[in-house]
């Protein structure tokens, strides 16, 4: 894309507002990771909150590691692993049948799988609350893989089922000449195929996942099945004033997505416009 | 041999039907299990007045949506999900709107730039919360600082009743404004260089071709991120709950919020699954009608 060589007057403009919003973006995760290297003192004596650390003050992070952190993080990497696997594995099978077979109400059903991304999580709170009671699953991470699974469908199957569609059918219909069944052809040729999509949709869901607070507060009680989120808001409540130790949580709660985000870059930034596409 | 084929067709019509009935089972079980029958189920709750850990209810008909009638506070939390979906669409929207066009104009060159601009879409709005909770603090943080430039006495802009919504509308801009940018981009992305050229060889300065050729393009993808907007500015709950829980005096008190309280705090099984109920009635009609509205618009 040859564009305007020499800058012009719009373009600094456009440069400084880049140069502002790059502050505003970077500003509190810097607040963050810095405080996070302070000692609980230091913060109330330094003349302003924009000062360095006086030293790589690490017990904070030595602190938090040998306590109840690591639960929290097994639990969320388990609610995450095992909720895309079946959410993925649902929406590849449902897509598939959106995108290749032949049958009346295939738009129909579609449409309503589509619909309900229209709905308001809240408005399933209580009634999946009291479901989870009732079925023993309170307080245990797998009581939270139904609902994680169940709200990300919609857009994953509306994501794949495009991506699908994408696919030639020309190489299915030599399997079929070949004699392979649908679920073969489906295994074989189009479940394969798909894994470009698949990863993005791995990756928009397991942001998703990571994140999801208000299902696991409601959810699960205890430190035995609580996820990272909640790990915030109770160290919140154990340490409350003692900033440093709290911005060291915030600090290794995102680290796993800071670190997939620099791995994954180009695919992250790829997944969540693909998950943007979802209207 | 006309049998034939037409018994093969059936074979394989058979064969279709189930293989389309096995591969849709496990959507349906969890989109039923916890969605449909979820919604249904809501409404049901509505006519209880229920603690949800007694063995006995007692149903009270449409006593719980008399009372929503008549709750100011219920109206105060939609006056503030309105005046948050105000917000998205003049502060949100514009501002990544203008973000989008920058890093597409910046792509080339300032690679780095999409990535610092995505940064805050990695963070759960639980560590979110707390981190800008800390940074609204009067004394030891940000917006204490900045204050101190212009007044002597600083104040919590989060505790103030008056600047509390204002503060959190901040927030929320700072964290979703990276989504609608990303979305944007996406949209420029997809439109295809030469289109450009073309105009610039046309003699199109570079603002005439922004806003008559790329906006145009670009407005199916505008009125999706407006659906988007205010649909999503109707369910905030978790940045709210964080930072300030509804307070100061209710000032930031949302209907998400205020049926959280209701459900899980004060034990109101019955009224919370009206306020849900209730939402659901008014998110779904204004993402219906939104909806309608703007492909009418298109057919005109």
């Amino acid at each position: 894309m040859a564009r305007k060589k020499k800058f012009s007057f719009a373009a600094i403009v456009a440069i400084i507002f880049a140069v502002i919003w790059m502050l505003v973006a970077t500003f509190p995760f810097l607040f963050m990771a810095f405080t996070s290297f302070k000692q609980r003192n230091e913060l109330f004596q330094s003349p302003t909150i924009f000062s360095l650390p006086k030293s790589l003050y690490l017990d904070n992070y030595k602190e938090i590691l040998t306590g109840n952190f690591l639960i929290y993080f097994r639990n969320s990497v388990l609610v995450c692993a095992i909720g895309l696997i079946l959410l993925l594995a649902a929406s590849a099978m449902a897509s598939y049948v959106f995108s290749r077979l032949k049958f009346k109400i295939n738009k129909i059903v579609f449409a309503i799988v589509i619909a309900c991304m229209a709905i308001p999580i809240h408005a399933t709170l209580i009634p999946v609350f009291l479901l989870t009671k009732e079925v023993q699953l309170y307080d245990n991470i797998i009581g939270l893989l139904g609902p994680y699974i169940a709200f990300n469908i919609p857009v994953s199957v509306f994501i794949l089922t495009g991506f699908m569609k994408g696919i030639p059918v020309e190489l299915e219909q030599a399997a079929d000449v070949d004699g392979a069944g649908k679920v073969r052809t489906f295994l074989e040729i189009i479940l394969p195929l798909s894994m470009p999509g698949l990863a993005t949709l791995a990756i928009y869901n397991g942001i998703n996942m990571w994140n999801e607070f208000v299902y696991a507060f409601v959810l699960t009680s205890s430190v035995k099945s609580r996820t990272l989120p909640l790990a915030i808001w109770e160290y919140q409540g154990q340490y409350g004033i003692d900033i440093p130790m709290v911005m060291t949580i915030l600090t290794l709660s995102a680290l796993p997505m800071i670190i997939a985000f620099v791995v994954f870059q180009e695919k992250l930034i790829k997944g969540m416009m693909a998950g943007a596409v979802k209207g | 041999m006309e049998v034939k084929r037409q018994s093969l067709e059936s074979v394989r019509r058979r064969s279709t039907a189930i293989v389309a009935t096995l591969f849709l089972l496990p959507v349906a079980f969890f989109l039923i299990v916890y969605i449909f029958r979820s919604v249904i189920y809501t409404f049901k709750l509505s006519t209880l007045d229920w603690n949800g850990v007694s063995q006995s209810s007692i149903n009270i008909g449409l006593g719980n949506w008399k009372t929503l009638i008549h709750d100011a506070t219920f109206f105060t939390t939609i006056k503030n999900n309105i005046i948050m979906v105000i917000a998205c669409l003049v502060i949100q929207m514009p501002i990544a709107l203008v973000l989008a066009y920058l890093l597409d104009w910046a792509n080339s060159r300032f690679k780095f730039l999409k990535s610092v601009y995505f940064l805050p879409l990695l963070m759960s709005s639980v560590a979110l919360g707390f981190l800008f909770k800390q940074l609204f603090d009067s004394n030891y943080g940000l917006a204490g600082a900045l204050m101190k430039i212009f007044t002597d006495s600083p104040f919590n802009l989060l505790a103030n009743e008056k600047t509390a919504i204002w503060a959190v509308i901040g927030v929320i801009s700072w964290q979703f404004i990276p989504f609608y940018m990303i979305y944007y981009f996406a949209g420029l992305t997809s439109i295809s260089p030469e289109l450009f050229e073309a105009a610039v060889i046309d003699g199109a300065k570079h603002h005439q071709y922004i806003f008559r050729i790329s906006l145009p393009i670009l407005s199916d993808t505008i009125k999706a991120a407006t659906i988007m907007c205010i649909v999503g500015s109707l369910k905030y709950f978790d940045l709210i709950y964080v930072m300030t829980e509804g307070g100061p005096s209710g000032t930031t008190e949302l209907m998400a919020t205020y049926m959280y309280k209701n459900a899980f705090t004060q034990m109101k099984m019955g009224y919370g699954s009206t306020i849900a109920a209730a939402m659901f009635i008014i998110i779904t009609t204004i993402s219906l009608f939104t909806f309608k509205m703007m492909n009418m618009k298109e057919e005109n």
